[in-house]
């Protein structure tokens, strides 16, 4: 990473725990900012946080891998998660990950070479009466079929 | 709000003090609750795990201990209080009404039970081949309630990697089962934070930062992690092999010194109570093993003394008669090499404050493979130098590539009392059963002062011993040279002690009050670090830290289990031996005398010990790449 870049993140950090306080409580708030601006957060990230909220590396890192809309690793611009729990399984979740797959030329856990989404699973978005559900991004997708999935991911820039 | 000194812990999860009230009949100051139809009286807020305990109701606990802040994780210390739907564990249930308790109820028997069922069935690791075999809580906890058979299936692939990275701790996941002591020990009771929860649900597992192996983060070796664990998923790097090795090969030399914390513990090792030091027994048992000598470490410590004290009155003199505001202090003591490594990575723009005197042990090293090896004509090549110590962090110290003043790797291996009593024990002694017997010359059974650098505080005495009586020509004004105010097991202690009446060379001292503080466990030196930061210790002179709780006594390499109880009496053991010693200041030792006068013919702090006995130390930084 090169310096500038470094001191960037810095000052974004630095802003943000201004912003939001450098209490324990106000961690997340900025793991969430910086996950939104950055697609994941990097290893200098995290000891940067924990350098400037006074608390160990090894803390903001158990943070992070608890919860899975955080990632250590960049992500795409767009992040489609699909519901893998029982309800929309059963409504024909199988169909659609099939053409969601087949469509990006990724399977799930990646991301696509430019950098437009990344395919993931997820557990229950709380849809089970409307499934088959999808989650791109912070908008949720129901009663997806194959193809009005492949359109749905078709719009995303 | 918070305190600034408790924002790192959630409040959820401190412990909870209450003080019992002095008059018990006071209104409101205890509630009488009644636990297996015996009605008691206990303070408000008492724990009911607290409360059995001092009504002698035994309770199984596995993620409590005495040390650490209440997590209640693990459910083992589950009883039932009527009225309530569930189990509560009584460990984190504070008393607060006049609750009624049942202890030992079907429900909570078979809950136990399935608790440990359950925590079998992912413990991979078989009993017989586990170096925990015998000392394991929960193994002790699954014979305790009868578990003999693994109702929910057994694990029988290992599921992580063994991690052997750190030349002091070794990490197997395998065995853990998630009590978090471990975490609790790095992050509320050292404040190094090397371990935490990752991930979530059945993928958790403790893990580094960004489960990188441990010889690449931050970790400083003191080796609580390993006191504290129940099992064996934390253990320190066993060299024993090696060393018997070394013994039974007839070319090699092999030669032992022994720390002073180790015989004041290695008799729990054998079913003996804490507070009994084994001294001459462990010489002898030493020497049945088949090393060739043994060599009392407080030798070192009296030279410690010797050079620290020496670099201690230079200082002062720089400071106060060239009145060279370039000179750094307060001194701080560089005995504990979990303290090192510490200071190096957290405050590295303080490491001019050390005294550059190496460790007793290294200084020992050095000194064997130059001055004894001269001395009794064997090639210092073939000399194997052991060190037990009771410290894990010794085992990375003697790795340090600068620790080689004498040409060659000055110590070869440290060895922890743990190890040294499995030694013990397979070459078929029985410790306590030993005849008593004397160290080996030429550096003979050195004095007290060296003996109780084992005890927090104990280098501060020793070094006030010497210093006090270099600079004034008389003994320290104390009853019996007990220094109080450097004993005990406060954190931070702090005091002075006054020079007048100087001798002649010493005049610019007169009057000047001398300032120390005492601390112990790497969380009380991060706040005396921050006191240095802040500007408050310009008129303190000299600071003794050591990394562990207690200090050496309490350290990573000791018997487990460790409280603050065992602590105490481990101390009380070494002050006692001291006390019954016939020489008890370090410049009175005379092989310390002979040393200065036949090798390091330069005196303290002069070219040969700079040479031999000092070191230098590496900035290391916070920043984990």
């Amino acid at each position: 990473m090169l310096v500038v870049e470094k001191n960037n993140l810095s000052y974004e950090i630095e802003r943000m725990i201004k912003e939001y306080g450098n209490d324990r409580q106000s961690l997340l708030q900025i793991l969430q900012a910086i996950q939104k601006k950055y697609k994941h957060i990097s290893d200098f990230a995290q000891q940067e946080i924990a350098r400037l909220m006074n608390i160990h590396p090894v803390e903001v890192y158990s943070v992070i891998s608890f919860y899975s809309f955080l990632s250590t690793e960049p992500k795409g611009r767009n992040i489609v998660r699909l519901c893998k729990t029982i309800a929309c399984d059963m409504a024909g979740k199988d169909a659609v990950e099939i053409a969601v797959k087949r469509e990006l030329g990724i399977s799930f856990g990646e991301t696509t070479n430019d950098q437009r989404i990344s395919l993931e699973y997820t557990n229950c978005l709380g849809m089970c009466n409307e499934g088959p559900a999808m989650l791109i991004n912070e908008k949720v997708y129901t009663h997806l079929d194959p193809e009005m999935a492949v359109n749905i991911l078709n719009e995303i820039k | 709000m918070l305190k600034r000194e408790n924002i790192r812990i959630p409040v959820s999860q401190q412990a909870l003090i209450v003080e019992k009230p002095i008059d018990t009949t006071t209104i409101g100051g205890t509630v009488t609750i009644q636990i297996n139809e015996k009605k008691v009286s206990v303070p408000f807020g008492t724990t009911i795990l607290d409360a059995c305990k001092e009504n002698q109701i035994h309770i199984p606990t596995l993620c409590h201990h005495p040390d650490l802040c209440i997590a209640g994780v693990c459910r083992i210390c589950v009883v039932e209080v009527e009225g309530l739907r569930t189990l509560q564990t009584s460990c984190s249930f504070p008393v607060t009404s006049p609750i009624k308790i049942h202890t030992s109820t079907e429900k909570v028997r078979k809950a136990r039970r399935h608790i440990i069922d359950l925590l079998l069935s992912e413990h991979y690791g078989e009993c017989y081949s586990c170096f925990r075999n015998g000392n394991c809580e929960l193994q002790s906890l699954a014979k305790e309630y009868g578990v003999d058979g693994y109702s929910f299936g057994h694990i029988l692939e290992p599921k992580y990697k063994v991690d052997k990275s750190s030349a002091a701790v070794i990490r197997d996941m395998n065995k853990c089962i998630l009590c978090k002591r471990c975490v609790r020990t790095c992050i509320d009771l050292q404040e190094v934070g090397v371990l935490e929860a990752i991930n979530r649900g059945h993928e958790t597992h403790v893990g580094t930062f960004l489960d990188k192996p441990l010889a690449d983060v931050i970790c400083i070796n003191c080796g609580q992690c390993i006191n504290r664990c129940p099992t064996a998923a934390l253990r320190a790097n066993d060299p024993s092999d090696e060393i018997w090795n070394a013994i039974d090969d007839p070319k090699k030399h092999v030669v032992i010194q022994t720390a002073p914390s180790p015989r004041a513990a290695i008799g729990e090792e054998f079913g003996i109570e804490p507070g009994h030091s084994f001294t001459g027994e462990l010489n002898t048992a030493l020497r049945r093993i088949g090393f060739d000598k043994v060599f009392d470490t407080n030798f070192t410590a009296d030279l410690t003394i010797m050079e620290e004290g020496t670099e201690l009155l230079r200082r002062l003199k720089k400071a106060v008669v060239e009145k060279d505001s370039s000179v750094k202090l307060p001194q701080f003591t560089s005995c504990s090499p979990g303290w090192i490594k510490f200071i190096e990575h957290f405050y590295p723009e303080y490491l001019d404050y050390l005294s550059s005197a190496k460790s007793p042990q290294q200084m020992f090293g050095a000194v064997i493979k130059t001055f004894y090896a001269k001395e009794s004509k064997i090639d210092p090549a073939d000399i194997i130098t052991v060190a037990l110590m009771p410290c894990a962090a010794k085992k990375f110290e003697c790795n340090r590539p600068e620790m080689n003043s004498s040409g060659f790797k000055d110590v070869d291996y440290g060895l922890t009392t743990r190890e040294m009593a499995k030694m013990i024990r397979e070459a078929g002694i029985h410790l306590p059963e030993m005849p008593k017997s004397n160290f080996d010359e030429p550096f003979g059974n050195a004095s007290g002062a060296g003996l109780i650098f084992g005890a927090t505080g104990g280098v501060m005495e020793a070094a006030l011993r010497t210093v006090y009586e270099l600079v004034t020509g008389r003994e320290v004004p104390f009853e019996n040279l007990r220094i109080e105010s450097c004993r005990g097991f406060e954190g931070i202690k702090q005091a002075s002690i006054k020079l007048e009446n100087c001798v002649e060379s010493y005049n610019f001292l007169e009057g000047v009050e001398l300032k120390f503080i005492v601390a112990h466990g790497t969380a009380n030196a991060k706040k005396v670090m921050e006191m240095l930061q802040r500007g408050e210790l310009s008129d303190v002179h000299f600071v003794e830290i050591m990394a562990c709780p207690g200090g050496c006594l309490g350290g990573g390499g000791q018997p487990i289990p460790t409280s603050e109880e065992i602590r105490r009496k481990r101390a009380q053991a070494i002050y006692e031996e001291e006390e019954g010693l016939p020489v008890r200041k370090s410049h009175e030792n005379v092989h310390i005398k002979y040393i200065y006068e036949n090798f390091l013919t330069d005196g303290p702090c002069g070219e040969l010990s700079h040479k031999l006995l000092h070191t230098h130390y590496t900035k290391r930084g916070k920043y984990i790449s």
